[in-house]
């Protein structure tokens, strides 16, 4: 009997154990995985850029426009200045975001948006397609990105557009 | 003659100049003391009018709750406040200055909230007051109300030290999915607008305060948590040592600038 119990209780830490594993492994799955270039490999960049659409779709820059200004999505008029005069007051941390498309490609933006730490590790501008490696998230977003990858993708194809 | 008369313009012009420079320096008054500026100067012409209006400046109906509750006998030891402390303007003048500070019994910090609290589970023998709730606001508001004007001085060094660093550590340590410190708003953007808000240099010196946004008279632990919240950051509670240790640094943050409380924000 004792026999018995011992080995169901074995089993229970096992499949625990195992279903631990499997909820990390979806956690860190869950995000597209991404290849990183840099200015030595590529000399036509200006800053490290990812290449390849996350979703190997194009964007909608409609929905990216939509993205943007939505306050819980990428809420970027909290800190640029951007070509969206229907919405007051636009923040000013960060550059304008007029004429982007001719500063930056638009690989070097898909980085700056996935993780702009990758080319200024001290900058105040969120990465929105991280989740993992956060101090102490509000258990609401534990695991998850900011925006999803096709978010990502639709802002990119709406920066592009303001050149 | 003609030269001596240029010499003397110049001089003139230059002695001009530097009076000039040091009314610059001193554009806000009282509210800035060397790169130090107070919340006040990063808010509207028309918020500044209604702070400096005891009339218009809707905290100061706290004052007076905390007043009326200042002389009310409660708990089993039945006294009220005033039974120790007497005269509020007199004995309370100064702690709002210098709070948190250093408890011995406690071994760490404590702040205003804090003492009132001991002083009414322990002297009183009256049950605490909840955070955040209309009678700790009003106490604690009428507590540093007393203090109006006073130039924030909080001790840092000697046993507060410790305490004062870690306050400082996790004003500067990045936090939740937006990944942001304190600092990486309040020390590299202060003056700066993110949408129609403009940010402060973060410090603290006059909370409780009457928060537009809130419709109503806040701790600063409250906007803390705000602030922990915006981020995506998990906050910490009411009275946390965290946010009583960073409640420190907050101050110090402002040392020097004159108690406001109740202040205006937005």
């Amino acid at each position: 009997m004792t026999h018995k119990f011992v080995l169901v209780t074995a089993f229970l830490v096992a499949l625990v154990a195992h279903g631990f594993s499997i909820a990390n492994a979806v956690e860190s799955s869950k995000i597209v995985q991404y290849v990183v270039v840099d200015e030595d490999s590529l000399p036509s960049l200006n800053v490290p850029a990812i290449l390849q659409s996350l979703t190997g779709k194009k964007g909608d820059p409609a929905n990216g426009r939509k993205v943007v200004i939505n306050r819980k999505k990428g809420n970027c008029l909290a800190c640029h200045v951007m070509p969206i005069s229907e919405q007051p007051y636009h923040g000013e941390v960060g550059p304008e975001l007029n004429g982007v498309a001719s500063r930056y490609q638009e690989g070097e933006l898909r980085l700056l948006l996935v993780n702009a730490k990758f080319i200024n590790e001290d900058t105040i501008m969120p990465a929105f397609y991280r989740n993992s490696g956060f101090n102490r998230v509000h258990k609401k977003f534990k695991g998850k990105t900011i925006l999803s990858a096709q978010q990502v993708e639709d802002v990119v194809a709406y920066l592009m557009t303001l050149k | 003659m003609a030269c001596k008369f240029i010499v003397f313009s110049i001089g003139l012009a230059l002695a001009l100049g530097i009076v000039h420079e040091t009314g610059h320096a001193g554009e806000w008054g009282k509210y800035q003391v060397e790169d130090r500026r107070s919340g006040y100067t990063y808010r509207t012409k028309e918020t500044r009018a209604m702070q400096d209006d005891d009339f218009q400046n809707p905290g100061m109906a706290l004052v007076d709750e905390g007043e009326a509750l200042w002389s009310m006998v409660d708990g089993k030891a039945g006294k009220s406040c005033a039974s120790c402390h007497q005269d509020a303007s007199v004995t309370m003048r100064g702690v709002g200055a210098v709070y948190p500070k250093f408890d011995i019994g406690l071994g760490k910090l404590k702040n205003i909230e804090q003492q009132i609290n001991t002083c009414r589970t322990g002297q009183m023998q009256a049950t605490p007051w909840k955070w955040e709730k209309g009678q700790l606001l009003a106490m604690t508001v009428y507590v540093r109300h007393q203090s109006r004007g006073m130039p924030m001085n909080v001790k840092v060094d000697g046993s507060a030290a410790p305490f004062f660093e870690k306050g400082k550590a996790f004003y500067n340590e990045r936090r939740g999915q937006l990944d942001m410190s304190c600092g990486s708003c309040h020390e590299a953007y202060p003056g700066t607008r993110i949408r129609a808000d403009m940010l402060s240099q973060g410090q603290g010196h006059s909370f409780p305060t009457y928060r537009l946004k809130w419709q109503k008279v806040g701790s600063l632990h409250r906007r803390f948590r705000g602030c922990n919240k915006q981020v995506r950051s998990k906050p910490y509670k009411y009275g946390s040592d965290e946010y009583v240790n960073l409640e420190l640094y907050a101050g110090w943050r402002a040392r020097g600038l004159p108690i406001e409380t109740p202040a205006l924000r937005n």
